[in-house]
């Protein structure tokens, strides 16, 4: 069994990253350890267990602003925000019902570490939109800090960037300050139903192409949307697809007839217009309050795909591409529409992102998976001059138009298959120079990324 | 002017003419320009106290060329300084004596407009107004205003992440920007990103912006269009103090409303842009706010009436709401035009750009009050109140001995002030050379040298923009070193499971 050491005062983090350095071991660097499972296997001497630093250490509701130790849980965070009737507006994800994590949700640490967003992202940003400044102990075992706690700041190179998602593998956050925003006072989804995959990404393109001010727009698959309470009955066996708006209710209001109409203008306009029910756009293909919520907190936390659904082994990637591509992608994933092969697939941020479930194969689907990214987001060389230039013209294969990131597999397969996308040379070699700026030893979750970062 | 920038290399300048000619062969015609009258257009930035010719300006057209000129430049161990379109306001693109000065003007086309994924794809030169130009036709627009966007470059506003005045609610460069196609020091070329959202690696894109042209050269920007919103509308509020309008935006957004801008002006900027542009200000008032709201015409109208009621509330004593779009732009005419207004009361004014946490500006407003009367300089401020930005301009007379001097000591004074407060150096403008010797105020030397092996990761040989940004030139290899204190004992003191 893996040791654990689990400091309660800050220097102590300093501490035993020195010792680590020293004796040449290698430390996992852990919160809550929600997202635990999600890498490499770890390949790491000692834990460093950081959810014994906790604690609030500012929060100005007047100034957006709140600072706490990295070890803090989240839940702590969003309920004292909450009372002040504000919000993380990056609306971060919990893997629980993914990964089958311990209760008591992710730290803020966590939460940044690894770039966490939820369905906002388009317009609100991910965790890492929200970082304000920090202090860490790098692998060098120096306590450093960057950033402030104003969102106004170009003080310096931007490091709170560079720890937004870098799993632990640059430094160790001691704290944190994020930038807070007020919570809208409603909330209503329109629903479409019955939208197969392309129909459903024009009716959300053109969602998002509104001045509505769409702030989530999703689509479920007949299959997905049936697992999700809030609306299976509303569904009835068909495909959901989930526009979001968000603020004051006359707003609100407004922006509602507005988003039917856009909405309205590509369904009718897409080709396979018997498959769908327009009148649905009208009074009764809308919900708000609780069940919005409950909708988008299900959407969030892809709870369709929990390991409830679809049993703990399952192999599950997460796909951030250009939206347009992103039903080409479905497509050659499942080798059918509508995700009603053996592919499961729902979709996010408009487009933006997916969450595929491939069909059952030796390799998890990371061949199938990134072969149809490649295919529809493209590979490098991206143009004629970079080519020319990098002078790695054969240096093809690695996707340029996207990310593919294997989220939940049996740690066998995760050490068998990439689990982050393989980067083209001249990318990787910066990146593992960057690590070792940092962590020149390997001294924090080494190869929990890539072998050698 | 007392600047200490790197000693120029005396074996660099000796081989000037075959460094020039070997960059013609790179950049043939007219992309390299070799004369001083002709060199002299780039002696210096918007911070025009600071001036240096170059050795040499090339202004290559392809990556393919830059990629060229940078290999050429590591191996020959030549310093590079990139510059867009020169309105830097921290010195950023100051050239060197020993140094190419790289010109990106000619990487002007936008190279792909795409409304369904909502991006533009543009070269680096474009300007920031450009970008919203063309896209503007099918009702989007490109977020971040800096007040310099119809002359500075997108490839700029990556360099130094710039602002604006809707950042609070649409975020800066770094917020809006998808990816990039980067050249290093060493010529190697790489993307950053693209389309889609979130780098999965280390989020390197999001260290190039505000990177100040010291990581690489930028040669393509992908970046978010907006759909305009339906309408704007702003209110004019006057109050008797500073404090009062201080204590108004924390209400407003308090209650929940994220203003598209909220902006501040203290009495001697309210009387500069009044005089100038008759904007209809009041004159009576200790200072005044703009607050633009924009979205759905209901929804606009909606949290109108809630910000003029919360105003009263917090005993403004003229509430103006623009009725017509002629109007709101009048509001918002006198404060574009305030850094012009201000030009107009001085024979010259240095602009300052700290930023602080709002609550703390009556106190920042007080405390410079005393360094104005200290220095023997006025200063005149706006505010980006939203988000904490201050843009004090110090009146001075260039021509009077001594004032110069003078207004910078002023300049760093309020500076530190900010960093005193919790605040930080720079909102928006950069470190460059301007407050590069201030950054000890701010960060340790830890701090320093962890953003310089960063630094050594993508530039090995320090050629890229150096003596910007950081007070002490260290080597890589003296960065890099591990020292390790007290990493023998056992750490008997962490607790263990």
């Amino acid at each position: 069994m893996t040791d654990i050491l689990k400091p309660d005062k800050m220097p102590q983090v300093e501490e035993a990253v020195r010792w680590a350095l020293t004796h040449g071991k290698a430390l996992e660097v852990l919160g809550a350890g929600s997202k635990r499972a999600i890498g490499r296997p770890a390949q790491t001497d000692l834990t460093l267990d950081l959810s014994g630093l906790t604690g609030m250490l500012l929060y100005e509701p007047d100034e957006l602003v709140l600072s706490a130790r990295a070890g803090t849980p989240l839940a702590e965070i969003e309920a004292m925000v909450a009372a002040s009737g504000q919000e993380l507006a990056f609306e971060p994800m919990s893997f629980g019902a993914l990964l089958g994590a311990p209760s008591g949700g992710p730290t803020i640490g966590g939460v940044i570490a690894a770039n966490v967003s939820g369905p906002r992202r388009f317009k609100a940003g991910a965790a890492r939109d929200h970082l304000l400044g920090f202090t860490a102990v790098s692998g060098r075992g120096e306590v450093f800090k960057s950033g402030g706690r104003v969102v106004k700041n170009v003080t310096g190179y931007d490091l709170c960037k560079l720890m937004a998602g870098s799993w632990g593998t640059l430094a160790v956050l001691l704290d944190i300050t994020i930038k807070i925003l007020p919570r809208p006072e409603m909330e209503l989804t329109v629903l479409l139903f019955g939208l197969d995959d392309g129909a459903a990404v024009r009716a959300m393109t053109a969602a998002l192409a509104s001045n509505c001010d769409v702030s989530g727009a999703a689509h479920l698959p007949a299959i997905v949307a049936a697992r999700v309470p809030s609306i299976a009955t509303a569904a009835s066996n068909r495909a959901v697809t989930a526009l979001r708006l968000e603020g004051v209710a006359p707003g609100v209001a407004h922006r509602r007839a507005m988003l039917e109409r856009a909405v309205a203008a590509t369904t009718v306009a897409a080709t396979d217009v018997a498959a769908t029910d327009v009148a649905a756009c009208g009074e009764g293909g809308a919900i708000e309050g609780s069940a919005s919520r409950e909708l988008w907190r299900a959407i969030r936390d892809v709870e369709p795909f929990a390991a409830a659904h679809t049993g703990a082994d399952r192999p599950l990637w997460r796909v951030s591409i250009a939206p347009s591509k992103s039903a080409a992608l479905a497509l050659a994933v499942s080798g059918r529409v509508s995700g009603s092969g053996d592919a499961q697939v729902l979709y996010d941020w408009g487009g933006g992102l997916l969450w595929i479930l491939p069909p059952p194969s030796r390799d998890g689907g990371a061949a199938l998976v990134r072969s149809a990214l490649a295919a529809a987001g493209g590979t490098f060389p991206a143009s004629g001059s970079f080519a020319a230039a990098s002078g790695t013209s054969a240096a093809t294969g690695f996707i340029a138009g996207g990310h593919a990131t294997l989220i939940r597999a049996p740690a066998a397969l995760r050490a068998a298959v990439d689990v982050f996308q393989p980067q083209e040379p001249v990318l990787a070699a910066l990146t593992k120079r960057v690590k070792e700026s940092f962590d020149p030893k390997g001294v924090l979750n080494p190869g929990r990324m890539w072998a050698g970062v | 002017m007392a600047l200490a920038m790197p000693e120029p290399d005396g074996a660099v300048l000796e081989r000037r003419d075959r460094i020039v000619e070997r960059l013609r062969a790179i950049v043939p015609g007219e992309g390299v320009i070799a004369s001083v009258q002709a060199m002299r257009p780039y002696e210096c930035d918007g911070l025009t106290a600071y001036r240096q010719l170059p050795m040499v300006v090339v202004l290559p057209e392809t990556t393919a060329q830059v990629s060229s000129i940078l290999q050429y430049c590591y191996a020959e161990g030549i310093k590079v300084v990139p510059r867009g379109a020169g309105t830097s306001l921290s010195g950023g693109a100051l050239p060197l004596a020993d140094g190419v000065l790289l010109g990106m003007a000619k990487f002007n086309r936008i190279r792909e407009i795409d409304f369904d994924n909502r991006v533009v794809v543009a070269e680096p030169g474009v300007t920031n107004l450009k970008v919203t130009q063309a896209v503007e036709h099918a009702g989007f627009y490109y977020a971040p205003d800096p007040s310099s966007q119809i002359a500075c470059t997108i490839g700029g506003n990556v360099a130094e992440n710039s602002g604006g005045v809707h950042c609070l609610k649409y975020g800066t460069t770094t917020n809006n920007v998808l990816g990039c196609e980067l050249v290093l020091m060493t010529g190697e070329v790489l993307r950053l990103g693209g389309k889609h959202f979130d780098s999965e690696g280390y989020d390197l894109l999001g260290v190039i912006n505000g990177s100040e042209g010291l990581l690489g050269v930028v040669t393509e920007v992908t970046v978010r269009i907006l759909r305009k919103p339906e309408t704007a509308r702003a209110l004019l509020v006057g109050f008797p103090s500073s404090e009062d309008a201080g204590a108004c935006v924390g209400r407003i957004i308090g209650a929940g409303i994220i203003p598209g801008g909220i902006e501040m002006m203290d009495r001697p900027a309210i009387h500069a842009a009044e005089a100038f542009i008759h904007a209809g200000y009041p004159l009576d008032v200790e200072a005044l706010l703009i607050v633009e709201l924009d979205g759905p015409q209901a929804e606009v109208d909606h949290l109108a009436a809630r910000v003029e009621s919360l105003a009263k509330e917090c005993r403004a004593v003229t509430c103006r709401v623009s009725a017509s779009e002629q109007e709101r732009l009048l509001f918002w005419a006198g404060r574009k035009a305030a850094f012009p207004a201000v030009g107009r009361i001085s024979p010259d004014y240095y602009c300052m750009d700290g930023t602080i946490p709002r609550a703390k500006l009556p106190l920042v407003l007080r405390r410079m009050r005393e360094l104005s009367q200290t220095y023997g300089l006025r200063v005149a401020n706006v505010f980006h109140a939203g988000d904490g930005n201050l843009h004090p301009l110090i009146l001075y007379d260039a021509n009077a001995p001594g004032e110069l001097e003078r207004a910078e000591a002023f300049g760093s004074a309020i500076l530190k002030l900010c960093v005193e407060v919790g605040g930080v150096l720079t909102g928006e403008h950069g470190v460059g050379v301007e407050k590069r010797d201030l950054m000890p105020e701010m960060f340790t030397e830890a701090d320093l040298a962890q953003q310089q092996r960063l630094k050594c990761a993508f530039d090995d040989k320090g050629l890229l923009n150096p003596g910007k940004v950081f007070p002490t030139l260290h080597r890589c290899a003296e960065l890099g070193r591990v020292h390790v204190h007290g990493g023998a004992m056992a750490f008997p003191e962490i607790p263990r499971f």
